[in-house]
This record gives structure tokens, C-alpha cells and sequence, in this order.
């Protein structure tokens, strides 16, 4: 039996798990296609690979053993069992058909759907599953403007960067406005910390992007189009300038396509900072109206669409009716999540608008990791909010999670169990906004700082009810009072934790106690003479020699702490190997 | 647009300067100041507003400690904490005295599945912890 072919997911995950050493040791193999592409989503499994066989499709995770994993390849080939020789690490062993509907249960993948399939270094790749073809026709005139449109309108696709405003809507405002320049931008700034869906939809996928953008100029009349990268995402960056190099060398592009780099700052993904950006200025927003569609780039008619909402695009088209098909209420088609965290299938997941938050982490994310308890999902990043458990049946609906308190935002999902400090989260979050606010407003540059520092008095036992009070007061003044979504949205984390978390809060502030024990000040490490065998490990470890040697009263030797020279750091609790560290 | 924007903008020429020097020295904002006409205090404006630009030399090497909510959750903040000491950097320093590694904290690498992450240079380390850490800093000489 003859192998047919083998595809290595390469992305950024799968690199940093080893996966070049994959791909290099298969391409030793012969009479064997092997294939690099990117991320399929399945980040937690990775260095993945899936052979196929005959119409069979064998899925493999964890390949580290490179040797030996050839060899199991070969067995295979020569028609030896696949259990016996790979056992634990096959993921999926069945029809491709079988794979998409196993692997991918609960999942509809539009905007996934070349992700860790095809080449991404390969234009042909592209072209051969109908890419570009839709392009090719507007650029040919078989296809009218007003078409493309019409087939947008009706999608219902909403972008996806965070506001969910409709794409059609945005783009008829760009076409119906008369001038010798207007520009179209591909927003691919993704600074949410904690999110990682663009990265993975531009390194696996650039041509949809691409492709996407072009329609876009097309349809609106945009004389040149621009792509905002983060210069954190180099993967990505060598990937799209190979993709556009490619085909501007095929000659399938409508408008000329520049790319710009970020330089780290996550309030140019805002869009009126972003277009600061890249005339060269330092990227703060300002004051809208003109809304840039008025007054953009250069003064020019500009449009700013997120790289998920243009990767749709393509698919849109090639399938006019369909995307309204799935979806809830007023959000159509399917939104991508990065779920990361306390998760167990942590990775990157496309699912219809209108599934509950239960069935997305305990179905599609397989649940928590461990098997430890849930205890928040933060959803949408600094913008976002937190969520409890009774709160998991709520649908991903961008009414309905407003409601709550949290938004879909861009897409990022971090779940958190037990060992996770609300108060540390908002804390977290804010610490975030604090640095990236870009100061031109004072409720913004001065009052998350004042929020900060009262959060930072309350994980350090510094506080009382008073502060509680002024949370409050301080998250409706900064939300009230700053001129963008940065401002506006930080309170977000503190409002739901304070919402939802509240007696957290109260231990932290009334019995000076994290409950987690993530804040070190209110947190208090012992020994538990009856379990510690005196190995001394821990001494070894602790940083500021905070530990000596003992006897017990029955005459054994173990080890004390000097809670005077203590500082809480935890490590001591970390290495000990037979649980005898005491957090309290 | 103006002269710069044809040349990528003023953002591109500072990452340029920044990926030939490591950093971008008095000596390439009066050039780029020169060449464009643009004021110096215009450029060090724009040079202070981002994260990524540097107005001192730079360690070899750049490691990248992820601060991102995913790292977060996973302990990254313990693991600056380690690899400062790793490095031996006191308080305020962020670069070694041979220059030989930077460190820097950024917002998210983008592999949050991997948390905690670290990126060396052009490389991203997923699960790391300290042993791990020095294990892969040896490799950078
Ligand atoms: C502080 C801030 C950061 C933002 N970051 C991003 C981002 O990283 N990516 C993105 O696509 N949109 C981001 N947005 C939203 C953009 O301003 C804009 O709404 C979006 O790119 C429009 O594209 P869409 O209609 O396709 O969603 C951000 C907004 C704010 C206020
Ligand atoms: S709200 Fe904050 S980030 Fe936005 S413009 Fe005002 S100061 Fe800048
Ligand atoms: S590591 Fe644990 S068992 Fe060993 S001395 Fe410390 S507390 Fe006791
Ligand atoms: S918590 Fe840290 S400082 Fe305290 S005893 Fe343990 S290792 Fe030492
Ligand atoms: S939060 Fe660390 S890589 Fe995203």
C-alpha cells in the first residue's frame, strides 16, 4: 500500500511544539507527498499531522518522537494496525467526510475553512479550490457592484472586529462617496491579550484575506488597499508578503495592496488611531465625525474592516444565501473563537451565532483541564467581561452577552477555574488599559490609574468598603467620559467581576484573605508537620532562605517556615512533592 | 501623501533603523529628520508613543515574556519574576551588562494555547517554565 500524502500543520503553535523536526524527518520518507500548512485549531494537540491513505484520513497529535514516528508511518503503510502502533497520540482515525463532522463537531467553518488544509505559501493551492475565481469575474465586469453588495446585504455579516457593525452598510458608504482616492484597510492590529484568531486566519489562509480585501475595493471603487499588521506576528507577516508578491506575480489583483507593520500598540487597532498610524504619527484616536468614510487616510474616503470579516467574504459570495442560513437573531453566520486558558481543547474554533457558552467550553472545548471546576469565562478582553457558571447558558449572540455584561468582542475566550483571583483579573485588565491608554483623555489616562491603584490596595489588604464605593463611581465616570471604545470599555472587567464576584471582593477586603490564593500579601504559606518528610527541597528553593530545618516533637527531621522573613512567593508550595505546603 | 508615505511612512523607516542598529540611535532621527523634513521632536514623539521603539542598544537577543490573560492565568507573572533573576537583572534593568539578552514584556504572542509563552528573537516557546527557559537561553550564545 502506498501512502498518499501527509500534511504537517506548521503554524506559530505548531512550530514552538516542534513541528519543523516533523516536517523534516516525513520528508525523508518515500514515495510520500508531504505538505506543510498551517494551523487546523487544534493548538493544545500540537505538532499535528494527518496522513492520508487511500481515502482514509489517520489524525496525529503530540509527534515529538520523530524516529519513531516514522517508523509507526511506515508500519501503516505497509498496512499494520494504526492503534497498536500509535495508540495514544491518534486524534482521528476514519473519512475525511468523518473527520471534519468528528474532529470538528459543533463547528461550521466558513472562515477556518482552508486554515491547516491548504498551502499557505502556495498560491496554486488557493486558485485550486476555486480561489480568486470570484474576483477574477468582478474584475472582468460579469459581476456588478451593486451584485456583490446586494449578496453582502443580505449575509447579514457584521464585522468582526469588536463593534459588529453591518459590512454591507459600511461598504455602500464608501462606494456612494465621489473621490480620486479612497482606501480600503484590513485591520490585523489583534491586541487583545488572549486572542489569536487573526494571526491564525492571515498565517493559514492569506489569499481569503486577500481576496476578501480585493472584493471589497471592487465593490466600493477604493483605488488602493492597506493591511495593518502587528510586528508581533512575524509568521504572519512573512506569510501575507509572500501571498501578495504571489499575486501581483499571477496578476489577480484589482487595486495595488500595501502592508504596514504595527510597532506595539494596542490602541491603533481603534480606527481612527490606526489611520494616525500609518500616516506616520503617533496613533491616538480622535474625535468622530468625520467618520473616516468622510475623512480617512489622508484626508481620503477610507473603510477599516477586521481580517476575520473579510476572510468571510470569499466564501460569501461563492455561496450567495447560504451564511444568513445559519446564526441567531441579528447575528448571522459563524464567528471564531480563540479558546485559551484553563480549557482542555484549547485552540481555535469557528461555530454558528446562537450556541449556548455551556456547549461552546464543555462540547466544542472539550472543558476544563484537569477536571477542575469552572469558575469564569472572560470573554472580549480588556473590552469584555467575566462570567459565572449560571451564567453559561446564555447564547453567543451579540444582543444577548451585551446584556451580561460582557460582549462577542473580537473573539477572545479565556476560561478560568478555581486557581484563578477575580480581583487579580481585574486588576490584570486594568494594569493592561492603564499602560495602553494613549492619553488625550483625563478620565481615561488618570482614572484607570486611580481604578488600578485601588485595585492593587485591595490585593494588598490596604483596603476597605470605601474602596468598593469608589470602584463604582470611577467605572461609570471613565466609561462616561472617554472619547474611544478603549476608554469607554475599560471599567468592563471591574463592573462584571464586581457584578458577579462580589464576595470575592469581600474577602479580599473584610477578611483579608484571597480565596484562590493568587494575591501573595493576603495569602500565608506553613508546613504541615504530620505530612512533611523533611526532604528539603523547598529550602533549596526559597528565595529569601525563609525555611529551616526542624525536629517534630517525636524526634523527626522536617522543615519550618519563618513567617517573619516570608514573602508569599508560592514556590515552596509549587516544588514540594508531597503536598505538605499549606496555602491559606 | 508626502515624500515619507511613498516610502513606507515614518513608522516603516524607525523599524528599519531599528532592525539595522537594534535601536534607533540620535544619529538616524537627524538623518530621517534630514531626509524627509520632518522636526526631531516630532519623530521622538512618535518614537515614544510605541512600545517597539528603542533609544538604547539592545541586547542581542530579545526575549519576550507574554502578559497576555491566557499567560496570565498560566503564571507568566512568576515567570518574568524567574527570568529576571535567570539573567540576573536587578531592578529597572531590562538589559544584561554584556548585552546579551533583553527582556521585554509584551501584551500576547498570539499562542495562547501554549500559555505560558515566550518568544525568543523570531522564536515562540510555548509551556515554558524556568528549567525549560534555561535550558533554551543556553542555546542563545
Ligand atoms: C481600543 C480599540 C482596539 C481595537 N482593536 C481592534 C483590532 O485589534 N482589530 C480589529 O479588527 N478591530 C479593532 N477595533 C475595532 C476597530 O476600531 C474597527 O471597529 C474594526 O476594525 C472595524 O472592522 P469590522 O467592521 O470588520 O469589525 C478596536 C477598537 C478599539 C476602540
Ligand atoms: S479613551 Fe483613552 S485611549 Fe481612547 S482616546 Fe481617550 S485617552 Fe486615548
Ligand atoms: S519539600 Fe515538602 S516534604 Fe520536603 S521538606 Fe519541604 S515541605 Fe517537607
Ligand atoms: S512562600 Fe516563598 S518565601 Fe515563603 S517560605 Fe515558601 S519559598 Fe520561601
Ligand atoms: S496570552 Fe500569552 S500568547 Fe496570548
Amino acid at each position: 500500500m502506498s501512502l498518499a500524502k501527509i500534511i504537517v500543520n506548521m503554524g506559530t503553535c505548531g512550530i514552538s511544539s516542534g513541528s519543523q523536526k516533523v516536517l523534516d524527518s516525513f520528508r525523508t520518507l518515500k514515495d510520500v507527498e508531504v505538505k506543510a500548512t498551517s494551523c487546523v485549531g487544534l493548538c493544545a494537540l500540537e505538532p499535528t499531522a494527518f496522513i492520508y491513505i487511500e481515502g482514509r484520513v489517520v489524525g496525529l497529535s503530540y509527534l515529538t518522537d520523530t524516529q519513531k514516528d516514522k517508523e509507526s508511518i511506515q508500519a501503516i503503510c505497509d498496512g499494520k494496525d494504526v492503534d497498536t502502533h500509535l495508540a495514544p497520540r491518534v486524534i482521528y482515525d476514519g473519512s475525511e467526510q468523518g473527520l471534519f463532522n468528528d474532529l470538528f463537531k459543533g463547528q461550521k467553518r466558513v472562515v477556518l475553512r482552508n486554515a491547516g488544509w491548504l498551502d499557505p505559501m502556495d498560491i496554486n493551492d488557493y486558485i485550486s479550490v476555486g480561489g480568486y475565481s470570484f474576483l477574477s469575474k468582478c474584475r472582468s465586469a460579469k459581476i456588478s457592484k451593486e451584485q456583490v453588495l446586494d449578496v453582502l446585504e443580505k449575509s447579514g455579516l457584521r464585522g468582526r472586529g469588536g463593534a459588529g457593525f453591518p459590512t454591507a452598510k459600511k461598504w455602500r458608504m464608501l462606494m456612494e462617496k465621489i473621490s480620486e482616492e479612497k482606501y480600503v484597510i484590513c485591520n490585523g492590529d489583534e491586541g487583545d491579550p488572549g486572542a489569536f484568531m487573526d494571526r491564525s486566519v492571515l498565517e493559514g489562509d492569506p489569499h481569503s484575506v486577500i481576496e476578501g480585501l480585493q472584493i471589497a475595493a471592487y465593490a466600493t471603487g477604493a483605488t488602493k488597499c492597506f493591511m495593518y499588521v502587528r510586528a508581533e506576528y512575524p509568521l504572519a507577516l512573512k506569510t501575507l508578503n509572500k501571498a501578495i508578491k504571489d499575486a501581483n506575480d499571477k496578476n489577480v489583483l484589482h487595486v495595488p495592496v500595501e502592508i504596514r507593520e504595527g510597532a506595539g500598540a494596542f490602541v491603533c487597532g481603534e480606527e481612527t488611531a490606526l489611520i494616525a498610524s500609518i500616516e506616520g504619527k503617533r496613533g491616538m484616536p480622535r474625535f468622530r465625525p468625520p467618520y473616516p468614510v468622510e475623512s480617512g487616510l489622508w484626508g481620503k474616503p477610507t473603510i477599516i474592516n477586521n481580517v476575520e470579516t473579510l476572510a468571510a467574504v470569499p466564501w460569501i459570495m461563492n455561496n450567495p444565501g447560504e451564511y444568513e442560513k445559519t446564526g441567531y437573531a441579528n447575528s448571522k453566520g459563524t464567528k471564531v473563537f480563540a479558546l485559551a486558558g484553563k480549557i482542555k481543547r484549547g485552540g481555535l474554533v469557528e461555530i454558528p451565532f446562537g450556541m449556548s457558552l455551556r456547549e461552546l467550553i464543555f462540547d466544542v472545548g472539550k472543558g476544563i483541564q484537569n477536571d477542575k471546576n469552572f469558575k469564569a469565562v472572560q470573554i472580549g478582553g480588556p473590552s469584555g467581561g467575566c462570567l459565572p457558571a449560571s451564567l453559561l447558558d446564555l447564547r453567543i449572540d451579540y444582543e444577548e452577552l451585551k446584556q451580561s455584561g460582557a460582549i462577542v468582542g473580537s473573539g477572545g475566550l479565556v476560561v478560568m477555574d478555581e486557581s484563578s483571583c477575580m480581583v487579580d483579573i481585574a486588576r490584570f485588565f486594568l494594569s493592561f488599559t492603564t499602560k495602553e491608554s494613549c492619553g488625550k483623555c483625563t478620565f481615561c489616562r488618570v482614572g484607570t490609574k486611580r481604578m488600578l491603584e485601588t485595585l492593587e490596595d485591595i490585593v494588598n489588604g490596604r483596603s476597605n468598603d470605601d474602596h468598593l464605593q469608589r470602584l463604582y463611581e470611577l467605572s461609570d465616570a471613565v466609561s462616561k467620559l472617554s472619547l474611544c471604545g478603549l476608554g469607554q470599555t475599560a471599567p468592563n472587567p471591574v463592573i462584571t467581576t464586581l457584578r458577579y464576584f462580589i464576595d470575592e471582593y469581600h474577602s479580599h477586603i473584610k477578611d483579608k484573605r484571597c480565596p484562590a490564593g493568587v494575591c501573595s500579601a493576603l495569602t500565608k504559606y506553613s508546613i504541615d508537620e504530620q505530612k512533611c518528610v523533611g526532604c528539603m527541597l523547598c529550602k533549596k528553593e526559597c528565595p529569601v532562605s525563609a525555611i529551616v530545618e526542624t525536629k517534630r516533637a517525636d524526634g523527626k527531621k522536617i522543615c519550618s517556615i519563618d513567617s517573619s522573613k516570608c514573602i508569599s512567593c508560592g514556590r515552596c508550595y509549587k516544588v514540594c512533592k508531597f503536598s505538605s505546603v499549606l496555602k491559606r | 501623501m508626502t515624500d515619507i508615505d511613498i516610502h513606507g511612512g515614518l513608522i516603516k523607516q524607525l523599524q528599519d533603523a531599528q532592525a539595522k542598529f537594534g535601536y534607533v540611535s540620535q544619529h538616524e532621527v537627524k538623518r530621517i529628520s534630514k531626509e524627509f523634513n520632518i522636526a526631531e521632536s516630532e519623530i521622538y514623539g512618535v518614537i515614544t508613543f510605541y512600545s517597539q521603539f528603542r533609544l538604547k542598544p539592545l541586547g542581542k537577543h530579545t526575549i519576550k515574556v507574554c502578559r497576555g490573560t491566557a499567560c496570565h492565568v498560566s503564571g507568566s507573572l512568576e515567570l518574568v519574576t524567574e527570568v529576571r533573576e535567570l539573567l540576573g537583572l536587578l531592578d529597572g534593568e531590562d538589559t544584561t551588562k554584556d548585552l546579551r539578552f533583553t527582556l521585554e514584556e509584551v501584551a500576547c504572542l498570539g499562542c495562547c494555547s501554549l500559555a505560558p509563552a515566550v518568544m525568543i528573537n523570531k522564536d515562540v516557546f510555548g509551556k515554558v517554565n524556568r528549567d525549560k527557559l534555561s535550558k533554551i537561553l543556553e542555546s542563545y550564545k
